[in-house]
């Protein structure tokens, strides 16, 4: 017997020992009914082949792994970085415990929303009934200072129209006729996460501009996009706005409801864009998207009124932090302060410090369309050479603007776009032009097992780590974080590659 | 292979986030933890998804040569715009003789995801049983587990006992399973059934219509598992029986050193349970074997028969409740005070922000397995490290103790 109670074995080693691996291998040659061992290794060698991967991309109507989520998802996480705001998803309830637990799962943290409940009644005469309850109960039971709604893909298909509802729930009495219920048609069968992110905040400016004229002041806002790093991210960009003494607004910022505190309160909601604050941002001197892909309706909404307007591709990096920094000082007339030229210094110290280890390595890079911008020009800027850059979610335009990048340095010559590609499609690429190492989420653990390219993970969904994204990305702090991820990852794999004793630790060296 | 037929989410956020354990080559000849998906477009849900769905099952058939059979599992707007899964299913069953079963499981069926279960158990019976020839004549010993998803491999702690007594797991119901085992079920001469809520209705087919009995069994902790293995063996002769007490003894000893090393630690501490299918009562007797009190459960999806079969695991006063809200859930909680909440991933965050200390009972928190003597001991080991790591003292500032 393998277990104790001095010893405890649980699922990783219960299973390696020899009464289970019997066990399963009895339930395997008797029950299974499985393919011979040398077919199914004569396939697994076939996946990997030239031939296998023109098959595979010649795919066009199954999509396998692919990196990117449904509408929906963003909106929630728009919502959630609004004060005390309630996420509303007018629709099938699962959809909503989808949301949560992806979010919960990648943050650690609570993450609150409702649904609307739609079943079968509601599909045949229409979901306003549960619009006029759900709004009713929510505000009762969460008392949110305002209710974000947006749709799933069956209220979409029905064609629920949620002003109209909206109108109507309040003329009932669901909620008070001056209550402030925002909303935003989410389709999950159009885009991705990152257009749901885009259509709710539009949704929420939108909600409070509307019918207003803008007198430029001051301030900037400041719009992070869909970033399952803003917990680190956005108190990083925080900081720098304040060392530059720039007056900013952020529009949108989950920083604190996505890391409350471990004190014996749970907190529903915590921190966020207030409701004056989004009404006074009509008034600023500018709106910065800092992912492009994330806000173009937002963006061209805000340009509506005037007001100037800038966007950028995630600022991770050098040259993309620079830019951010000089944008801001041009648009407020600040100087940036010599503060953030010696961080800037000290990035640079640490990168030439390193240049020797980070030249010529290759990298996939994957995930959403701002991120892998940002990410495979930081590579560039280390020396580093993108081979693949793919993003599921990424359109024609992206692929355009990815080529113009990769062209602007010597080191994108070798790098292939994959725009609309799955992780599927990555794998083959992978296995007949590979990388060194991998960029990506959680889900590219499984490229890492088949193809034996470690996987650095730096962008959402990491699932299967901790609390990195309690630290910044962004900014010249962000990208010496990002800098030393690639190191560790590096040397740890020079490390395992030369840790036999008499065999490779010759160059198992002690300082590098 | 799974097809979430319809657009991206929902097969996004459901990969492999159920732990159901398995062995094999992911992508050659095992899919479990892979998200196939059709990815709707608009243009599919304005003329209709039926040829898209066509298409990728050739495709699937060109790329993963290797699977045996596809199922497809319907998103809401399937069954709104009115698409014929069941058409393309057939049509495509005949060109490639592979198995492929529509799953008409829409979200907005239903008051949950236990009508999803049904229509599942359906699936199978319509699209799956008598479909193929096959040559397997059951033995004396033959048995299915039904209702075993192999979380952290608890089918896998469960089928060890099941073997060492004597008898022959044929088919385990639907974790780490393959076709065949399905197929071969209704052959078999006895249904084992752990999770009662989600595949009653197969047991219950396969009784009504192959005459085939079905128990139910509990293997969570070991006063239930003891009981389990004898109420199994009752069907079966004497050895099976002689077997069950042999296994009984033989694990004894670790049931023993078990209870002497984390009783202590858990006496008299509460639990508060929320989760769903057999677990807020299953677990009750695995709990208490630990010293420990159940002061709530409930069920997420259950039906009348799951609270029938409840008062028979949990004491007077504990409090039971149906599908609640999060608000309710939190006051329940912030009223009772556990000293430890077993239920999801979304209650995990809120719970231990309140300073109270948590187990995930749907994933078994990333560990596991739970079931069998095996399980036992990680199930205790877990309880523990709960409750007792000391992050729990340090909530207050010390600063603020003083004030």
């Amino acid at each position: 017997m393998p277990q104790s109670a001095e010893k405890v074995l649980d699922h990783r080693p219960l299973f390696r020992q020899p009464e289970y691996q019997e066990m399963l291998k009895n339930k395997k040659e008797k029950y299974e009914g499985g393919h011979p061992d040398a077919k199914v290794q004569e396939i697994a060698d076939w996946t990997k082949s030239w031939d296998y991967r023109e098959k595979n991309l010649a795919r066009e109507s199954l999509c396998v792994n692919p990196a990117k989520a449904c509408q929906p998802l963003g909106a929630v996480f728009a919502a959630a970085g609004f004060e005390r705001t309630m996420s509303f998803v007018h629709g099938s309830q699962g959809c909503v415990a989808y949301y949560r637990s992806h979010l919960s799962r990648h943050f650690k943290e609570p993450c609150s929303a409702v649904s609307s409940s739609m079943t079968e009644d509601a599909a045949v005469f229409g979901g306003l009934n549960n619009m006029i309850d759900g709004l009713a109960n929510t505000k009762a039971l969460y008392d949110p200072a305002m209710i974000a709604v947006s749709t799933t893909c069956m209220a979409e298909v029905i064609g629920d129209d949620l002003h109209s509802f909206i109108e109507q729930a309040k003329g009932k009495g669901s909620v008070p006729q001056d209550y402030d219920v925002p909303f935003a048609h989410t389709p999950a069968f159009v885009g991705s996460h990152v257009n749901g992110y885009d259509n709710m905040m539009k949704g929420i400016i939108e909600h409070f501009w509307k019918g207003k004229t803008a007198t430029p002041g001051t301030k900037l806002n400041i719009i992070p996009g869909f970033d399952g790093y803003c917990v680190g991210n956005n108190r990083e960009l925080k900081r720098i706005l304040d060392l530059m003494g720039v007056e900013y607004t952020f529009l949108q910022d989950a920083s604190d409801n996505f890391d409350t505190p471990s004190d014996g309160e749970y907190r529903m909601y915590d921190g966020g864009t207030s409701i004056d604050e989004v009404k006074s941002a009509l008034d600023a001197k500018a709106s910065l998207s800092l992912q492009h892909y994330c806000t173009p309706k937002t963006m061209e909404y805000i340009e509506g009124f005037g007001q100037t307007t800038a966007s950028f591709h995630y600022p991770m990096g050098v040259r993309a932090t620079d830019e951010l920094l000089m944008k801001v000082s041009e648009l407020t007339g600040k100087e940036v302060p010599e503060a953030l030229r010696m961080e800037r210094g000290r990035l640079i110290d640490a990168m030439a410090d390193s240049q020797s280890w980070l030249h010529g390595q290759k990298y996939a890079i994957y995930g959403d369309p701002d991120f892998v911008y940002a990410m495979a020009r930081f590579v560039m800027e280390t020396g580093g050479e993108p081979i693949h850059c793919l993003a599921t979610n990424g359109t024609k335009d992206w692929e355009a603007q990815m080529k113009t990048l990769l062209a602007s340095s010597p080191f994108g010559k070798g790098c292939q776009v994959w725009a609309g590609k799955d992780l599927w499609h990555l794998r083959s690429l992978l296995a007949t032009e590979p990388a060194d190492f991998i960029i990506g989420n959680s889900y590219g653990k499984y490229l890492e097992r088949d193809l034996k390219i470690p996987l650095i993970r730096l962008t959402f969904p990491v699932f299967d780590r901790h609390h990195h994204h309690r630290f910044p990305t962004m900014g010249y702090q962000g990208a010496l974080r990002v800098l030393v991820m690639l190191l560790d990852k590096i040397m740890d794999v020079m490390d395992d590659d030369t840790n036999e004793p008499g065999v490779s630790d010759y160059s198992f060296d002690l300082t590098r | 292979m799974h097809i979430s037929h319809g657009p991206v989410g929902c097969g996004q956020y459901s990969w492999s986030q159920r732990r159901n354990y398995y062995i094999g080559k992911t992508g050659v000849d095992s899919f479990v933890t892979m998200q196939f998906t059709s990815d709707f477009q608009e243009k599919d849900i304005v003329f209709g998804g039926d040829k898209k769905l066509e298409k990728i099952i050739d495709e699937i058939n060109v790329l993963f040569p290797l699977a045996n059979g596809i199922t497809v599992q319907s998103e809401c707007p399937i069954g709104l715009i009115g698409d014929d899964i069941e058409a393309v299913s057939r049509k495509k069953n005949k060109e490639t003789g592979k198995t492929i079963v529509p799953v008409r499981c829409e979200g907005f069926r239903g008051v949950s995801q236990s009508l999803g279960h049904h229509i599942a158990n359906d699936s199978i019976r319509d699209w799956v049983f008598e479909k193929k020839q096959s040559d397997y004549e059951a033995g004396p010993y033959d048995v299915n587990v039904i209702g075993d998803y192999n979380i952290g491999g608890d089918a896998w702690s469960s089928r060890i006992l099941l073997e060492e007594m004597g008898l022959n797991v044929v088919g385990n119901w639907s974790g780490d399973a393959t076709l065949a085992e399905i197929e071969r079920a209704p052959k078999a001469k006895l249904n084992l059934i752990h999770c009662y809520r989600s595949m009653n209705y197969i047991c219950r087919h396969m009784e009504e219509k192959y005459g085939m009995p079905w128990e139910e069994y509990n293997f969570f902790g070991p006063t239930q598992i003891a009981a389990a293995l004898r109420k199994i063996a009752a069907h079966f002769d004497d050895k099976i029986k002689e077997g069950a007490e042999r296994v009984i003894a033989k694990y004894q000893p670790l049931v023993d050193e078990i209870i002497a090393k984390y009783k202590p630690r858990l006496e008299g501490k509460t639990v508060m349970l929320y989760v769903g299918g057999l677990r807020p009562r299953h677990v009750v007797n695995a709990y208490e074997d630990l010293g420990m009190i159940i002061t709530g459960t409930g069920y997420e999806f259950g039906h009348g028969d799951d609270y029938q079969r409840t008062g028979h695991y949990v004491k007077g006063g504990t409090l039971i409740y149906d599908d609640v809200t999060g608000y309710e859930l939190e006051k329940f909680i912030e009223k009772k005070r556990p000293d430890l909440v077993g239920s999801g991933i979304k209650e995990k965050y809120p719970v231990q922000k309140m300073g109270i200390p948590f187990r995930q009972m749907h994933s078994w928190d990333y560990s596991g397995p739970y079931h069998g003597y095996d399980g036992f001991a990680i199930f205790a080991r877990d309880m523990d490290l709960a409750i007792n790591n000391p992050v729990w003292d340090m909530f207050d500032a010390p600063w603020k103790k003083a004030a």
